[in-house]
């Protein structure tokens, strides 16, 4: 036990130093202490009336309530002399409270709704994305000359354009959210009445704006009456939406041809009589149907069980592969009588110490059927990410060469806190050497690894980086391009919530609020049986 | 001679093969580093001749040193700060018995099972309007990120270090109070000092971790300069990964070079501090 107290601990445990104050002083808290505290308030309430500026200056009076009400609280809290052990909690607490339990209720949230793609915003919201997907350009319409700007970076930063009416020479900017005058001084407009500067704005040149080409066709500036869209890059139109909502009957109806979609509140689309959806609807509570279609809709429950059974071995078998892995190389140069081997400890360490991340990368090229480090060295021709086993086996064996070294340390270290006298006590006895590793050493291994076990586990439950960096889900079958063999819960929610056909954020949190759940149940009844929360009960 | 291999033979046996095993890869790395034609068709294990065009190439061709600043500020400010944070929260799980002590642990192990990046939606919803009001923070920020993953400051490491700082026989603590010592003197110069192992052993598993997460670093920082080593890397070998091969393995290499700094920095608290704390968990 007294392993643990170790190097600079020595020294120092019987003669506390440097001396703890004068004796007299009654537990006064020293002028040090006093000067820091201050600084720290001090800063605190700074970052505090920095961040209340623009919180006041968008109206956002919730969060500046929240933000007055947490500063005042650490300000009472490390002010007073009680509450000593939420003076140590409260840092790491709100950090926690802000960036993990807020973003994991808002995810339980959206499972209950339909947001996705075509489901983001609200109703008004998806009246103006309908509306301006219908404009088309009338006889008549206004004509602008055009020049694409954005406020940000010129690859991807957020596209404005900046228009002159060609007829009134008026300069206006418009984004997604409408158009408004810019006044004559903050732009330069050239003879053509093309904006050549204007102040809080990055024009793009002419090779930036084609590679964005697409974007700048898809952009369109909504209008009372419709919307502004490019016609190349260096025109505009106002044209008329085709379709247009009427408050009346609460429907879209088309111009032309007549037809209304009526909205329905219930899916958060606008339907017609014979059952056509408008692409673009709002965000609506859906109840529980995320959670049903997964457990009941035999398209997606059965790749879903086939999935989480796949996750359930691939967790085991990391982590169990590494733990034996490591425990045997622990335990073969775990004796004084091989030569050499703090070496060995080195080299075996070494993959531990290389960026995994890379190292996955990496490992998906040795497995490339053509020319790939695997095939050619054993002379084989397997197409390793081709088939459901070889796929499989290879995404395990990477895991293998990544995590036993981490195994490796931690053996050594529990074993080195056994003590010798225990193994020679059963020799003594009569057993043999693997008796007395069976009955002796790994059960007191077991009891100091256990914790560490379980935690590898979660942690490779939701491996995201192992199977996305090399497999990424593959093989895919032919019907299915969203579930592929060796994807993992996480990787597969990854690809319902960001994936290129169509993002399902509601359905994806759904799945995200299923693992959860299954983790946690895993991982309360494993830290259960190992008795690891008896001190926590003391 | 086989009464030497039952008794340390076989042990060189599996050394030697673990060995293998474990260097095979990093040797076909360092090959395709050196490797003058630095495609990945023209890898092997032995390189056919050697040069550092590959080194030269990721310097002058793409934004590496950038990179890896910012993986290095990021994952030494991260892992640096979270043992602070976790530290703070050991201490009070450990010495002081208080209201809602046992909920807290549980609370802390619970929330800790939802990985962060499974409410990447959310997280990224919510630095759509952080990234309005506090640009400093937002996307393409360095300090936003470190925030982020400052949320999961708390949790396995707390737990960790709770174990071993309650192997620190409280005696120290108490005389050092019964000496005057207010309960932050008792923390900072007494219990502190103490725990040294446990403090290096998170603050390398903080480092590592961070250094290697590339989800939620790849929705965060999109431009170019603002990537970290995961993210400007991935997109080394996403698009030409034959032709950029040998830049992707000089770039792996040299970002080893932090891990294994940081590594040497901590050695010799590492084996020593990785089981204790499990061990009285």
């Amino acid at each position: 036990m007294s392993t643990q107290v170790r190097g600079p601990a020595r020294g120092r445990a019987p003669h506390p130093s440097p001396p703890p104050g004068p004796r007299h002083s009654e537990r006064s808290t020293s002028a040090t202490g006093l000067l820091v505290k201050a600084v720290m308030l001090g800063l605190t309430i700074g970052i505090a009336i920095f961040a209340a500026f623009p919180l006041i200056e968008n109206g956002h009076w919730l969060g500046l309530t929240v933000l007055a009400a947490t500063t005042a609280g650490l300000c009472y809290l490390y002010g007073t002399r009680r509450h000593i052990p939420a003076k140590y909690l409260v840092p790491g607490t709100l950090f926690l409270i802000v960036f993990q339990l807020f973003p994991v209720l808002y995810t339980v949230s959206t499972a209950f709704t339909n947001f996705s793609d075509g489901h983001r915003g609200d109703k008004q919201d998806a009246i103006v994305a309908i509306q301006t997907a219908s404009v088309t350009q009338v006889p008549g319409s206004t004509q602008y000359a055009l020049t694409v700007a954005t406020t940000g970076d010129p690859a991807t930063g957020p596209l404005t354009f900046l228009v002159t009416d060609l007829k009134t020479k008026v300069v206006s900017a418009g984004d997604a959210k409408g158009l408004r005058p810019l006044p004559g001084s903050r732009v330069t407009v050239n003879t053509a009445g093309r904006v050549t500067a204007a102040s809080g704005y990055t024009l793009l040149n002419g090779a930036q704006a084609s590679v964005r080409s697409k974007e700048i066709t898809a952009f369109a500036v909504p209008t009372a009456g419709g919307a502004i869209r490019s016609q190349g890059l260096s025109r505009a139109y106002e044209g008329r939406a085709g379709r247009a909502y009427e408050t009346a009957c609460d429907c879209i109806r088309d111009n032309k041809s007549g037809k209304t979609w009526a909205a329905d509140e219930t899916v958060g689309a606008f339907v017609a009589s014979d059952g056509e959806r408008l692409a673009q609807g709002w965000k609506v509570g859906v109840g529980f149907d995320n959670f049903t279609r997964l457990l009941t809709d035999s398209d997606i429950s059965g790749p879903f069980l086939r999935t989480l059974v796949w996750n359930l071995a691939f967790a085991l078998l990391s982590t169990g592969g590494t733990f034996v892995l490591g425990l045997l190389c622990a335990l073969a140069l775990h004796s004084p009588r091989v030569s050499g081997r703090s070496w060995y400890r080195i080299l075996l360490v070494l993959p531990y110490a290389m960026p995994s991340f890379a190292m996955l990368l990496v490992w998906r090229d040795m497995f490339n059927t053509d020319f790939g480090l695997i095939n050619n060295l054993f002379g084989l021709d397997v197409d390793w990410f081709g088939g459901v086993a070889s796929a499989r086996i290879a995404v395990i064996l990477v895991q293998l060469w990544l995590g036993y070294p981490y195994m490796f340390l931690v053996a050594t270290g529990a074993l080195q806190a056994i003590p010798r006298e225990l193994t020679e006590a059963s020799s003594i006895d009569g057993a043999t050497p693997f008796a007395a590793f069976r009955r002796v050493t790994l059960p007191l291994l077991l009891v100091a690894l256990t914790p560490l076990l379980i935690s590898s586990f979660a942690f490779n439950f939701n491996n995201f980086n192992a199977v996305y960096l090399t497999t990424d889900g593959a093989p895919f079958p032919v019907d299915n391009p969203m579930n592929g063999a060796t994807d993992l819960l996480i990787t597969y929610t990854y690809r319902l919530a960001f994936g290129g056909s169509g993002a399902q954020y509601g359905f994806a949190a759904a799945v995200s609020v299923f693992i959860f759940i299954i983790v946690a149940v895993l991982s309360t009844i494993s830290f259960r049986r190992t008795r690891k929360q008896e001190e926590v009960y003391s | 001679m086989s009464r030497w291999f039952t008794r340390v033979g076989w042990r060189h046996l599996v050394g030697v093969l673990a060995v293998a095993f474990s260097l095979f890869p990093i040797l076909f790395v360092l090959s395709a580093a050196l490797n003058p034609l630095g495609t990945l068709s023209s890898t092997e294990l032995v390189p056919q001749g050697a040069s550092l065009d590959n080194f030269g190439k990721l310097f002058t061709d793409t934004e590496f040193p950038r990179w890896f600043a910012n993986s290095v500020l990021i994952a030494g400010v991260a892992a640096a700060v979270s043992v602070f944070l976790s530290a703070l929260a050991a201490y009070a799980f450990s010495r002081m018995r208080f209201h809602g002590r046992r909920v807290g642990l549980l609370a802390l192990l619970l929330i800790q099972m939802f990985p962060q990046f499974l409410a990447i939606v959310a997280i990224f919803l919510m630095f759509s309007t952080i990234t309005d009001l506090w640009p400093v923070i937002g996307f393409n920020s360095p300090w936003g990120l470190i925030l982020l993953y400052l949320g999961g400051a708390l949790g396995v490491n707390t737990w960790l270090m709770k174990g071993f700082f309650d192997t620190v026989p409280r005696e120290l603590d108490e005389s050092a109070t019964m000496d005057g010592a207010s309960h932050a003197q008792a923390f900072f110069q007494i219990l502190l000092p103490l725990v040294a192992p446990i403090l290096a052993v998170t603050g390398l598993l903080a480092f590592i971790g961070t250094i290697n997460e590339f989800l939620i670093a790849n929705v965060f920082l999109t431009d170019t300069h603002a990537k970290t080593l995961a993210v400007g890397m991935f997109g080394l070998v996403a698009g030409e990964r034959n032709n950029n091969f040998g830049m992707f393995c000089a770039g792996t290499l040299l970002t080893a070079v932090p891990t294994v700094v940081v590594f040497q920095f901590l050695q010799r608290f590492i084996v020593g501090g990785l089981t204790s704390g499990a061990v009285k968990g």
